[in-house]
Formats: structure tokens, sequence, C-alpha cells
């Protein structure tokens, strides 16, 4: 692909509450090219969203903190900015949509100059030129009435609509990077999909990457280039999405695409879940951080924390037994043994 | 909008009717004769009969009450018995000094209160927010008429800088006018001023962590309009109802703040008139002040609709949260 524009390197990210310290983010990493999407999946308490809010330093400070690593975007790292530098990049190279948009919109202003007023920030635009720019905004993330609908306030659209002010809002200084924190969780199902095309025919319009963090597979199968599964603020498998979806490596990244509802599933069949929850991140985890729930997992498991590996070209994995191979003889070995969980 | 202002008219008549209905009750059960108190010592018992029954104190009661509402709703509202003035003269000369009153320490309140409410939630736990918080606290339970004493004491009578009581006039100067004001704004504003820095502090530290302002931060917004477009605006909702009933009270004429100063204002024509068993004066003056509850009510009703424009006036329970 071209060059890259963006580059996570061993993230770590705290929150701290009295004398308790989460690590919410340990070591991620990751790297994103231009015009290239990636998913970032993991259920909730992952770190999947505190990741992504690092991207921008959005992380609330106290009591979240960053505490290592480095997040590089053209070159730059944006983790060594001044603040007045970090504002430059906000909602102007680097934007970001959040879960629910009837709270991310502000209710007592209205939707114009929500949207003109990201405008102004970034570009030296009077305020008539804003207008028109965020009319056409409107109109290109598919709202009927542009003109009309400024004037009226978020309580006044329906979800759907909220979220195409949000990404209008997010798209009107044309940024390189979209990040959409579980865009589509709080929206029906039917708006979902409206949602995921539009975002999907923008990127292609507009050019620009996106980091997609979701809990849905489906959404990153539809949208996404590449992805990243995460699990106790831990990368655990990354790869290309068609890779991971063949041939996953990871007995949790199994877990999820099992839990996924088939076509041919029968509505009396119970949906297979991932047992058990997942480990406190305050306490320091010895060995796999999945071991607990992992129906596979051996001695070596509680043992020694797996580091991320690649076992296959572009696909990586943090798991003892990497690959392919490995995974179908440990299976075998837990189906005989029938000792299953430490306890 | 149109509907709800009628809507709410018509619902002040029974609220000024229960007043009425109170405070002609209260005043006839105030202990002493008017007659007697108004003509001293030295009257005879038949100049105080003679008196009495010229102020209609000894028809029966119930004649008494409706010739009362029968005034109050021709709006006559009589001659004082002490001031030997019409009323409605006695209020209008005393209600503009209780405005200028009540309007400088609101501002006083306003622009001390809000700015360390908003501070003391940004900076939440830490010195500053400490002290805001327990300053106001201090404020809101500091007994006004020590405050006022200490403050005549101590810038009256000690250093001599400004003057102890009464009201000044600008025809006298701008700064007699102003110094007259300061020492009464002050002690009329401490404890609206900590209640205004302990609301917005709350109120802002819940708006602080909504995700509209994390949106707000993510468009590259400075963050001083973060914080006082995107957070306060939502903040105030809470600040209003506040300053409303503050506004009112202190229109309804500050009793002890206007007794230490000598300020001419509502609150000393009251207790004026209670003392003077001047009933008529007291019923008079009582039902306006409640009308001024009721109104400034109907404003700031209006002003949450300004501030959040979710709030529809003409549904049924007629706005506010």
């Amino acid at each position: 692909m071209s060059q890259q524009l963006l580059r996570v390197k061993d993230l770590q990210v705290e929150f701290k509450s009295g004398s308790i310290t989460n690590k919410a983010v340990n070591g991620v990493s990751f790297d994103l090219d231009a015009n290239e999407s990636i998913g970032i999946v993991g259920e909730s308490g992952s770190g999947k969203s505190v990741t992504a809010t690092s991207i921008l330093r959005l992380i609330p400070n106290p009591p979240g903190k960053i505490t290592g690593g480095d997040i590089y975007f053209k070159g730059n790292n944006l983790l060594e900015m001044s603040n007045n530098d970090i504002r430059k990049v906000r909602g102007n190279e680097i934007s970001m949509i959040f879960q629910d948009p009837s709270t991310s919109l502000n209710p007592v202003f209205k939707v114009g100059n929500q949207l003109m007023e990201s405008i102004r920030t970034h570009q030296n635009v009077s305020k008539k030129e804003a207008k028109k720019k965020a009319i056409e905004m409107l109109e290109l993330v598919g709202i009927p009435a542009p003109e009309k609908r400024m004037n009226m306030y978020p309580h006044e659209f329906s979800g759907g609509m909220r979220q195409r002010v949000m990404i209008a809002i997010a798209l009107s200084c044309n940024p390189e990077l979209l990040i959409a924190d579980e865009p589509t969780t709080a929206l029906d199902v039917t708006v979902q999909a409206q949602i995921l095309n539009l975002m999907k025919d923008l990127q292609a319009r507009l050019q620009m990457s996106i980091i997609m963090i979701t809990h849905d597979l489906g959404v990153v199968w539809e949208t996404c280039d590449k992805m990243i599964v995460m699990y106790a603020g831990r990368v655990v498998e990354s790869g290309e999405v068609k890779a991971i979806y063949q041939n996953p490596l990871h007995p949790y990244t199994w877990g999820l695409l099992d839990s996924q509802i088939t076509e041919s599933q029968e509505s009396t069949e119970a949906l297979s879940a991932i047992p058990g929850s997942p480990p406190d991140l305050s306490y320091e985890i010895k060995g796999c951080p999945f071991a607990d729930r992992c129906p596979y997992a051996q001695a070596i498991c509680y043992e020694t924390t797996p580091e991320l590996a690649e076992p296959y070209q572009g696909h990586a994995v943090a798991c003892h037994f990497q690959t392919t191979e490995q995974q179908l003889e440990r299976r075998e070995d837990a189906y005989v043994d029938g000792s299953t969980s430490r306890s | 909008m149109r509907g709800f202002l009628f809507k709410r008219i018509i619902q002040l008549i029974p609220t000024l009717f229960i007043v009425a209905v109170i405070v002609f009750f209260i005043t006839r059960m105030l202990p002493g004769n008017p007659a007697a108190v108004m003509l001293g010592p030295q009257a005879s018992a038949e100049d105080i009969a003679a008196y009495s029954d010229k102020l209609g104190l000894n028809d029966p009661m119930y004649q008494q009450f409706f010739d009362y509402l029968l005034n109050l709703v021709t709006l006559d509202f009589g001659n004082s018995l002490s001031y030997n003035q019409p009323i409605v003269d006695l209020i209008m000369e005393r209600f503009p000094n209780t405005i200028l009153l009540a309007v400088s320490a609101l501002i006083l309140a306003v622009i001390v209160g809000v700015p360390a409410g908003i501070i003391a939630a940004r900076k939440q736990n830490t010195l500053i927010d400490y002290s805001v918080t327990t300053l106001s606290l201090i404020g809101v339970s500091m007994p006004i008429f020590w405050l006022g004493v200490m403050l005549v004491l101590y810038f009256s009578v000690n250093l001599g800088w400004l003057p102890a009581t009464g009201m000044g006039s600008l025809e006298d100067g701008f700064w007699d006018f102003i110094s007259h004001l300061i020492l009464p704004s002050i002690a009329l504003a401490t404890i609206p001023t900590s209640q205004f820095a302990r609301i917005i502090r709350s109120s802002m530290l819940e708006t602080i962590s909504q995700d509209y302002v994390k949106t707000a931060r993510s468009k590259g917004l400075k963050e001083f309009m973060v914080i006082n477009k995107h957070a306060f605006k939502n903040a105030l909702t809470p600040l209003i109802t506040v300053m409303g009933l503050q506004f009112s009270a202190l229109l309804g004429g500050a009793v002890l703040t206007e007794t230490i100063f000598s300020w001419p204002g509502m609150g000393l024509l009251i207790i004026d008139a209670i003392e003077k068993r001047d009933f008529v004066v007291v019923q008079s003056t009582v039902i306006f002040v409640a009308v001024i509850y009721v109104v400034i009510n109907l404003i700031v009703d209006i002003l949450y609709k300004v501030v959040n424009p979710k709030v529809n006036l003409d549904s049924n329970n007629g706005g506010g949260k």
C-alpha cells in the first residue's frame, strides 16, 4: 500500500482511582497506511476505545494517563506535541466520531452552529463561507433539506441523522484519518447499515483512513482492510481481515467468531459465548491474560505471557500455540486431558 | 409561547388569592390593637375605640375580609395609617431603592460566584477547589446581620472608608452614590455568591464529563471555548433556578440588610409597618412581594427555554425541568 500515515508503538495507558491503577492499554502497537481502514475489536473493557481516544490525547486526565509509547502521525509524535499543536490536529487532520450520537452532539446549540464552529476553528473563512461549507457537508452525508436542518437542534433529529451530523462535523475539514468509536452501536440495525455504507462511500470519495472501533465483527468484515483483536489491554491477534476470518489463530478470536449469528443458525439454537469475564486489570497478570477463559490452556499459559509473534506473513498472534497445526494439536490434548482450567 | 403565557397568568390568580387570604388573617393575628399603637400610650380608651371604629376594626371579620378583597380586586390599596399617604406611593418610593440594592448584589454574586464555581470544577480536588468550596460553605452559613455589623465596624468605623448607613444620591456625586451602595451590596451578595459558586461547581462537574464536551475537544476547540461555551451553557439550568429564587428574595426586600444599613427599601418599610401595626401597609407590601415572586418565576421558566431548547413551554407541566 501507500505511505504510512499512523504508527502506534507500544502504547501504555493507565487509569488511576485512589490507590488502584488499571492498565487499560498495555503495549499496543499497530500501523495504518493512507486510505486504509483498520478495525479494532474486543469486548467491553478490552482497551479498544482507550487506544483510539489516546491518539488524539482525549483521555480524561485525571484519572487517565498515557504512560508510555509513541504515536506517530505523518512522522510527528502526537504524544510529544504541545497542546496548541495537538489542537490543530484534532478535528482537522484526525477527526473522531463517537458511539452515542444523542449525547455527543451538544443539546443546546443548533446543528449548524456546531458544524460551522468546527470549520471556522481550522479554516480561515468568513461566516458566510463556513455556512456554505456546512450546508455542503450536510448534503454530503445525505441529510435532506440541509438549509432548514442547519437551524435545528440535535433533539429534532433521529438517531441515524444525528450520527450523520457527527460524520459531517468530523469530515468538515477533510481529515486524513477518521476514528470511529463504535459509530453504529447505539443505532437501529437498519440505520447501522446505512451509516456503514455512508462511511465506506465517503472513505472512497474523500480518500481517508479509518480506525473502526467495534465489538461487532460484521462491521469489521464489511468496512475494514485489516484488524486487530484486543483483549485485556493487549493485542492478541492482528492481520488482514480476510486472513483472520479464514484462519483465526487466537482462541479468543475463535470465540468471537463463534459468537456471531450466522445465517444457517436455527432460531432455537443458543448463541455460543465465551465463558467467564475479562481479568481485573488492576492486578499484574501472570501468564496469558486469556488463560482463565481459554478452553485449551496448558501449564505454560499460566506461567509466561505470550509475545505477539508472526507465524504467517502479516498475521500476528499472541499465543503460545501459534500455528494452525499447533492449535489443532492442542485442542486434541485438551480433549484427552479433560483438564481445561486451573483451579 | 402565547398559550403558555396565558395559562401562567391565569394560574397566578389562585396563587395570589391564597397569599391574600393568608396575609389578611396573619395581620389580624398580630398582637396589639393598631389603633392603640398608633394613638400612643397617652390615648384614652374612648379615643382608641373611636379610632378602631374608624379603621373598621370593630366590623365582623367576614365583612373586613370582603372589604379587603374588594379593595384588592379594584386595585385600591388605600392609605397607610402611620405614614398618612397612599400605599402605592410608599411602595413606589421604596421599591426602586430595593431594586438598586438587589441588582447590585445579584451582579456582584454572578461575577464572583459563577467564575469561582467554574474554576473550582475545572480544578477539582485541588487547593483552589477546596478553597472555593470551603469559602462558599462559610458564605451560605454566614449570619448576615453579623457580617453586616462587622463590615460596618471595619470599613466605616475603623478605616473610615465607607459610610455606615443610608443611601447616597447621585446629586451628591457619583462616589457618594456608590460608596453607600458597597457595604450593603457585599452583605447582601454573600449568600447568593456562595450558592452560585456551589451550584455552578456541581453542575459543571456533571457537564464536563459529558460526551459533547469530548466532541468539542475532538473538534480542536480551545479549552476556554470547550468549558465556557459547550459545558457552561449546559450547566446553566440549575443556576437559573437558584438565581430566580435569590433575586425574588432580594427584591422582596432584604429585611436584615436594609435594617442594618438603614437602606430605605421594601424590607425596612415592612418592618416599620409591622412595628407600627400598620396592617394595611403590611398586607399590601406582602402581596406586592408575592407578585414579584410569581413574575420572576415566570421569567425563570421562559429562561429555561432560552437556555435549553428541549424545554417545551407549551407542554402540560408548563416548562421547567
